[in-house]
This record gives structure tokens, sequence and C-alpha cells, in this order.
């Protein structure tokens, strides 16, 4: 192996180079072999830079130094907190003062005027003065008169019905909502809720006091039982909406929106329910087609929040004789009209499509078989089922003076008289040969009641004076075409507004005879509610 | 059971007596055979139609005076004695 030296790159020190390498050949003789392998030490050969000459050395020196980032603390604290309680005490009665001695002189008194009384007392029972005498304290009316004929032309320019009309809290507004109940398609038509003020001086049949415009039709209007500028609607498109008609720039106060929870078929009527206390707000129930009854109270932003839920299922239904026998699986039964009872306040009544009234609690506890989706759990109503009609009911109502009665119109023409306590009716009247479409009790006598009719009138029936016809018709549409909503007014019982298809609402005037109790109406009616126990 | 209180169950046991009370001067019922509300809604309304009508009668002759007050109602007929110091207040029914 040859030991090769490379060759000196540079001119300096390559003698030295030169030197060694011919001493490692000489050393490297011999006949066969190598010389020894020896160290060597080559000199140090530095080459200085020509580039870094020319180039020279060149260097800055650069700072940058950010602003500093300001901070400051702050705090600050209100303590100053103001509590204050009012109690109001519920006002106590003057006491009876019930002194531990008698006074001597009441005992005097006493003495002295009993044998006054006692004669009177007798004189009294024998007494025949009085008999059939009849006191007159304002001019007798003799006949039913329209007062006024109301409407709004541009609803009635697009043909709109009145669907239904409601009196407010004081008697002096009448609203009446615009719809359509002939259409059954899902439409778009805008409808209008209108009020006319009739204590109001000037009033303007056509112009009313205010015009709410609503989105879909309006099927049912109720007026708050206490608030008089609040009214609430149902609409065809399932949705509940409170408005105030106080404020006319913007008059909706409230809406449930279209959501799982809302109505999927046209409301078909609201009802407010008794203030339950303070705080609580108040609560309105609705009913509709769609088998559901819906509870709502005001929420506290913006809607209207589902209390409670009730859903009608025919599989739940109490069993009657005279419905046959359900298929099975669960079937959705609907719900056209509810009233509540004056003197039960968890107790209703619902018509349903399909003709038989139900005796409905809003205390059950009972769920529902329902399977459709909703916030709250949905319970079943129904306690009592009462034979039917020929065809859907259109209306209940409940009487005022008695807790069991209720009467009930339908599709049949036939108006019945209900008990709680009985499933067949206590009496039947066909005051129809077409539709009913509403029916109510007076509010003032226990015994009259008045429906409107499909033939364009409304009918006042007197169960004191026959029970099979209608004391007084009145004609309201000059065509005949039909009266679809009645409603008498609490506060002056001597006005019934009555609405028609088309689209005008007509307020009459009661005769007297509407008007007055008749002495011992109240034992007759106890007399008619009673045949039933007998 | 004292000479006032027989008294009035004599009253009260009359044919179609409703309710006996004894109002004094100032309308305050102080004997009664109704309920709380009632009584004070009687006791005041016709403390005060008493002192109205006495003074009518007085009014039209200054000799005369109010003896006794009957009114008569579609339901009821009401029968008031008065007195210097107290009145005296039947409720009846007439025609039971």
């Amino acid at each position: 192996m040859a030991t090769r030296v490379p060759r000196p790159l540079g001119p300096a020190g390559s003698q030295s180079a030169a030197t060694l390498a011919t001493g490692g050949a000489a050393s490297a003789q011999g006949p066969w072999r190598p010389g020894p392998l020896q160290d060597e030490t080559l000199g140090v050969v530095s080459v200085p830079s020509q580039w870094r000459g020319v180039q020279g050395v060149r260097g800055e020196t650069k700072s940058c130094q950010t602003a500093s980032i300001a901070t400051a603390e702050a705090g600050t604290q209100a303590q100053k907190r103001t509590d204050v309680q009012v109690q109001t005490e519920a006002p106590t009665p003057p006491a009876i003062l019930v002194p531990q001695s008698d006074a001597p002189g009441l005992l005097a008194f006493l003495r002295r005027v009993e044998p006054m009384v006692t004669r009177e007392l007798s004189r009294n029972r024998q007494s025949h003065a009085f008999d059939g005498f009849e006191v007159t304290w304002t001019e007798p009316q003799q006949t039913v008169t329209c007062l006024h004929t109301l409407g709004y032309p541009p609803a009635q320019g697009q043909g709109l019905h009145v669907t239904s009309v409601s009196w407010n809290a004081t008697g002096s507004v009448l609203a009446c909502a615009y719809g359509r109940l002939d259409d059954g398609d899902w439409s778009t038509l805008r409808s209008y809720v209108c009020a006319w003020n009739l204590d109001r001086r000037g009033l303007h049949p056509q112009q009313p006091w205010a015009v709410v415009e609503v989105p879909s039709a309006t099927m049912c209007l109720a007026f708050h039982p206490t608030q008089p500028s609040q009214v609430a609607g149902g609409l065809y498109s399932g949705e509940v909406l409170l408005w105030d008609l106080g404020r006319p720039e913007d008059p909706l106060l409230w809406r449930t929106g279209l959501t799982d929870d809302s109505h999927t078929d046209p409301v078909c009527q609201v009802v407010w329910l008794p203030e339950a206390g303070h705080g609580h707000g108040f609560r309105l129930l609705s009913a509709a087609p769609d088998g559901k009854v819906l509870l709502w109270q005001g929420g506290g932003a913006g809607g209207l929040r589902l209390h409670e839920g009730f859903a009608l299922v025919m599989q739940q239904l109490p069993r009657s004789a005279r419905l046959k026998k359900p298929p099975r699986g669960e079937t959705a039964v609907g719900a056209t009209a509810v009233a509540l009872s004056t003197f039960d306040p968890s107790l209703f009544i619902l018509g349903t499509e399909g003709g038989f009234p139900l005796r409905c609690s809003l205390a059950s506890e009972e769920a529902a078989l329902a399977r459709a989706p909703s916030s709250v759990p949905l319970r079943a109503p129904a306690r009592f089922t009462f034979s039917p009609h020929g065809g859907p009911v259109y209306s209940v109502s409940c009487s005022p003076f008695h807790r069991n009665l209720f009467l009930t119109a339908g599709t049949d023409g036939h108006v019945h008289l209900y008990s709680l306590l009985r499933a067949q009716p206590l009496a039947s009247l066909r005051l129809s040969r077409r539709y009913l479409f509403a029916v109510r009790w007076s509010p003032v006598r226990p015994l009259l009641f008045a429906a409107a009719s499909g033939e364009g009138e409304v009918h006042l029936c007197d169960l004191r004076k026959s029970s099979q016809k209608p004391v007084a018709c009145v004609a309201q549409t000059q065509d005949g075409s039909p009266v679809y909503c009645l409603e008498f007014n609490g506060q002056q019982p001597q006005l019934l507004a009555a609405g028609d298809a088309k689209g005008a609402v007509k307020v009459w005037r009661l005769s007297s005879a509407f008007l007055e109790q008749e002495p011992r109406e109240t034992e007759d009616l106890d007399r008619l509610a009673a045949e039933v126990a007998t | 059971m004292t000479e006032v209180e027989e008294t009035l169950k004599r009253i009260q046991s009359h044919k179609g007596v409703i309710g006996t009370m004894v109002v004094n001067a100032e309308g305050i019922p102080i004997r009664t055979t109704l309920d709380n509300s009632t009584t004070v809604q009687y006791a005041g309304l016709l403390h005060q139609l008493t002192i109205k009508a006495k003074s009518t009668i007085r009014d039209i002759d200054p000799q005369n005076d109010l003896t006794f007050l009957r009114i008569r109602s579609k339901k009821h007929e009401i029968m008031v004695a008065p007195d210097k110091e107290y009145l005296l207040i039947v409720i009846q029914n007439p025609c039971e």
C-alpha cells in the first residue's frame, strides 16, 4: 500500500513538502516491503480571504422598543338599597255588636214594637193586595227593534263573513271578527277585527272606532272579562292572538306563534278563565277541531305560554250507549265549541264534531293517549258523554242561573237543553230547517235564550211560554243568508248583537218582555232541572 | 234565654219570615238571624232609608212622624219598625 502525499497547493511551504516527499520515498526502499509509516508534520498553510478584504466588515445596530401597555383599574360599587313593602288588609266588615248585657232600652223597644210587627206580619200573609200587581218602571218596549247596523266596507267588499262578536267588560264596545266559514281551503286571505263604541257620540256605523288587520281569517273573538280594551282572537291558522284596542298604532299584545304547541286546525273558540288570583295573570282557553283544548297564560316576554293542554281521544271518552265502538288506536275528537260553567271553575262543556257534548274538567289528571308533540303533557279532560245531536255541535252555552243546565245547538237545526246529571236532553227544540250557528242564554232572564239560524233569523225562545217554538223571530238578513254569531250584552241586557254572512253586525234592542224576570221564574228553572231527578 | 231573645224568636217564627235584625241609632246591627254580610248590607241601607223617610214625613207635616215602614219588592216585603234608639227590621216572603 503506497502512501501518497498530496501535492502542496500553495507556493508557501512547498519546499519543505518536497523534502518530505523525497525522504519518504527513500525510507520506503526495501527489497519487498514498504517502509514503516511515519508521522509527518505539515506546516500550517493560511490563506487569507481575499473576498472579505474586498467587502470589508459592515455592521449596523438597530433597536426597537414597543410602547408600554397602559393599564388602569377602577372599581365602583353602589351600596344604596331600598326595600318597600306594602300590605293591604282585607276590609273588615263592621262588627256586629253583641252587648253582654241587654241595654234596658232594647227590651223596652222590642216590647213596644212587637205587637205592631206581629200584626203586620200576619196581615201580610192574608192580604191579597198585591196579587197580580206588576210595577212598570220604564216605558214598555213592545217589539224587538234594530238599533244599529254596523259594518266595515273593505271587509264586506271582500265578501268576508262576521264569524264572531263580543261585548267588552263595560258593555259599550262591540267587536266583530271577519273571516270565512264556507271556505275549506287554506288561504292567505287577510281579515279584520273591528270595534265600535256604541256609547260614543257620533257613532259611524260604517266606520269602526278601531280596526286591526289580521294575517289570517279570524274565527273567534272574546273580550277580557275585566280589562275593557283587551280582546283575544283565534285564527284560521291555529294561532291565538291578544290585542289591546286602546293602542291603535301597535295593538298586538301577545301571540302564541305557530309552534308544536299551537293548534293545527282553525281555532273555533277562545274563552277567558276567571282570574286565578294575584300574580297569576290571565288564562285563556282555546279549542279547535284538531282535538286539543289548550290553556294559555300570558308569559314574560312577547308570547303566550302553554300552561296546560288537553287532548280528546275517541278511545278515552266515557262510554255511552249511543256511541258506537271506536276503532283501535287513537282517533282525535274535534272540538267545535266550548263553554265554561258559571258555578264550577274547573268545569267546562265541549261541543264536538261528532255531535255529542262532553262534560270536561280542568282538574283532570289522566294522561291523554295522543302522541302529538307538546311542551306540556296533554291530559284527557272528558268525564261524561251526552247523547248526540244529528250533526256537529256549533255552540254551547251554560246557564248563568242554574249550575246543571246547558244548551247546545248544531247543524241538525235543533237546540238541546241538557242537564249535567243526565245523558238524554231534557228538551229538544227544532228551530231551523238548516243549521244553527249559535245559542246563548239571556244574562237576565233564567228561561230565555237566543239562537242564530242558517236561514238568517235570530230566534228568541222563552221556555216558560213554550218549549217547542220560539216566541219571537227577527230577520237579520233580507236574503236569508246565515247568521253566524250572537252575543247578549252583560251590562246592558236590552242589547243583543248578531253577525251574519253579509259582513254586517246588527244590534237589536229587546222588548221589555225579554228583560224583566217574571215572578218565580228561578223556581220554574229549578223545577225544569229537577225533572231529571224524578 | 233572655226576654230580648225570646221576643226575636217569636217574631222569627212567623210564617214566611226570612230574617230579623235589630240595628242601633248609628246603623250598626246588634242582633241578627241572618249571616254577617247580608246583615251589614241590610242594616246600613235600611238605616239610611228610614232616616230619609222620617225626615220626609216631618218635612211634609212637622206634627206628624214615621211609625212604620213597609217596602214591597218582587221577592220580599221588608218591614222596619223605627224608634229613637233602635230599628227592628223584618224580611218576609209573603207569598211562600
